[in-house]
């Protein structure tokens, strides 16, 4: 059949992950190249493979890692393939994926490490404005308005969304209540250790309204990496592989026109993508196990699991809430490390490491009998990505 | 609907905060000399006539490069809007709340401008409320299209 060679579905599987410690923003006693280093050591280490022998390189957002310095630095024998998605935030964390099991399924790899480095004290954060006495376009739009940040830009969608669709402020609470859960069994995480009470949510401060502080990922500083091949490579190695049944990555209709003028506003920009994901994968939202969905903000990830199709948008009060996503009992088990907002902001990348310790059955809080893990990357920026891996 | 005059509206936000620039290649000109005359302005594509805003070099709907302005009455929308408390720049330090929305033109095609709402940041902010704008002049600078809720 045509269709069936013109897929990636199953032809790639994840055999490697690695990460560094997580730090605080600004924390890392090392450089953010070191970080990148030693989170792809790790993973080639996991998967059992020498670091020589990766071949390529996907990242995403900017990362400031060449590959090639890289592949220098570890005196990799070949660099055959480099990628960067374009876009901000975590939207490419899955896109990166793609990139890499595209490439394989292709033949131009072998070994593809997916990496995301980040050191915000070395470089700078995201959550804070620069001081310049004018902005330009498309800036010049949002800016001199005090719309700056990314909380601010995505606040505005989530509030259109709320009020299209009459939902109230307690999905929101919810899934930052069920981060701050995970992360309580979760040693590696940021926030283990600091448990979030509904009432500690309720008297938090304002960032932006509709978002708390508790809405809002943290700023973090580490390193993560994942090794992928092709399905028979996977085989023979160390690790249970967790194989790639679909990743996609994209923009809805003119989702990036400028000065927010995206016609469909109150969104995640998932309507396509999803639809092909689930296509290429060949399943449906009842089938998936566990997901792991990108928190820049709470609003960003009830939107990704409506447009996930996991309830209807009139149904996010009842069906989002932290028993229905607490592994490992809930319906939907949701950010099952803690994800951005309570294990670490590693763009993302984290969640990928998680949707695979699920398929291992090595997760902090693991689910029984994993399948279908899923992970959505990057909510309301332009592209979104997500990925469906199975046992 | 009544244009205001930049009496009405001293600076919303504080004086350091950034003010825009026309973009460099000369997109947007148009658009902030407008708003130093007190005239809203959108881009309209002259073959099918379609708004666009923000405003880009072709025309998304037909693809023409024949692109022009067109002054649009003072009049939108509250289409979504948020009230920001976390200073996000070393200008709002100590400042704030602040409102910001998200306003449509059903003059212009339905689309979207970014402003202030002018008035107690405190107040209660209903989408779907008439609002017109507010010039807010920069001397030597830009000035911003502010908005402030319609008269009844």
């Amino acid at each position: 059949m045509v269709a069936a060679q013109h897929t990636i579905k199953d032809k790639v599987a994840i055999v490697g992950i690695g990460e560094t410690k997580y730090y605080k923003h600004g924390q890392s006693p090392v450089a953010e190249f070191r970080l990148v280093i030693e989170a792809i050591k790790r993973a080639a280490d996991d998967a059992g493979i020498d670091p020589r022998d990766i071949d390529g390189y996907c990242s995403y957002s900017g990362d400031r890692n060449d590959p090639a310095r890289i592949a220098a630095a570890l005196g990799s024998k070949d660099l055959a393939l480099s990628t960067m998605v374009w876009g901000g935030g975590g939207g490419g964390g899955s896109a990166a994926m793609a990139n890499g099991v595209a490439g394989l399924a292709a033949g131009y790899a072998k070994y593809v490490c997916v990496f995301r480095g980040l050191a915000q004290g070395q470089f700078g954060r995201f959550g804070q404005g620069r001081a310049m006495p004018e902005v330009p376009w498309p800036m010049s739009y949002v800016v001199p308005y005090g719309l700056i940040s990314p909380a601010q830009s995505f606040a505005m969608r989530v509030r259109r969304f709320m009020h299209e669709h009459n939902v109230g402020p307690e999905p929101l609470k919810a899934i930052s209540l069920t981060s701050y859960h995970h992360a309580q069994q979760n040693p590696r995480a940021v926030m283990y250790g600091r448990p979030l009470t509904p009432e500690k949510y309720d008297q938090s401060r304002w960032i932006v309204e509709p978002f708390h502080l508790y809405d809002c990922c943290m700023e973090n500083d580490g390193a993560a990496a994942v090794i992928l091949t092709t399905s028979d490579r996977a085989e023979d190695l160390k690790e249970k592989p967790a194989f790639v049944m679909a990743a996609s990555q994209g923009s809805d209709y003119r989702q990036a026109a400028g000065a927010h003028n995206a016609p469909d506003y109150g969104t995640s920009n998932f309507k396509t993508v999803a639809k092909r994901l689930y296509e290429m994968a060949e399943i449906s939202p009842e089938d998936v196990d566990v997901c792991q969905s990108y928190e820049n903000f709470t609003g960003g990830v009830m939107m990704s699991l409506v447009e996930h199709g996991f309830c209807e948008p009139d149904e996010c009060d009842e069906f989002m809430t932290v028993e229905n996503f607490r592994a490992p009992s809930g319906k939907l088990p949701l950010n099952t490390s803690g994800g951005n907002l309570a294990e670490c902001y590693m763009h993302g990348l984290e969640l990928v490491t998680e949707a695979v310790r699920q398929i291992r059955g090595t997760s902090p809080n693991q689910v029984s009998d994993v399948e279908v893990s899923m992970v959505c990357s990057g909510p309301m920026v332009a592209p979104v990505s997500d990925m469906i891996l199975r046992a | 609907m009544t244009a205001t005059t930049s009496n009405d509206a001293d600076r919303y936000l504080p004086d350091a905060m950034p003010l825009p620039a026309p973009s460099g290649d000369g997109l947007d000109s148009e658009f902030w000399d407008a708003t130093k005359r007190h005239e809203l302005v959108v881009q309209r594509c002259n073959a099918c006539r379609t708004w666009q805003f923000g405003p880009e070099w072709v025309c998304y709907n037909c693809h023409s490069f024949d692109l022009g302005w067109e002054k649009v009455p003072d009049r939108g929308v509250i289409y979504s809007w948020e009230r920001c408390w976390h200073p996000v720049h070393p200008a709002l330090k100590d400042f704030g709340p602040y409102l910001v929305v998200l306003v449509e033109l059903p003059d212009a095609g339905n689309v979207r401008m970014v402003g202030n709402l002018l008035g107690d940041p405190l107040q209660e902010v209903v989408i779907g409320t008439g609002v017109v704008a507010a010039y807010e002049d920069h001397e030597g600078g830009a000035t911003l299209v502010q908005w402030r809720v319609a008269d009844a």
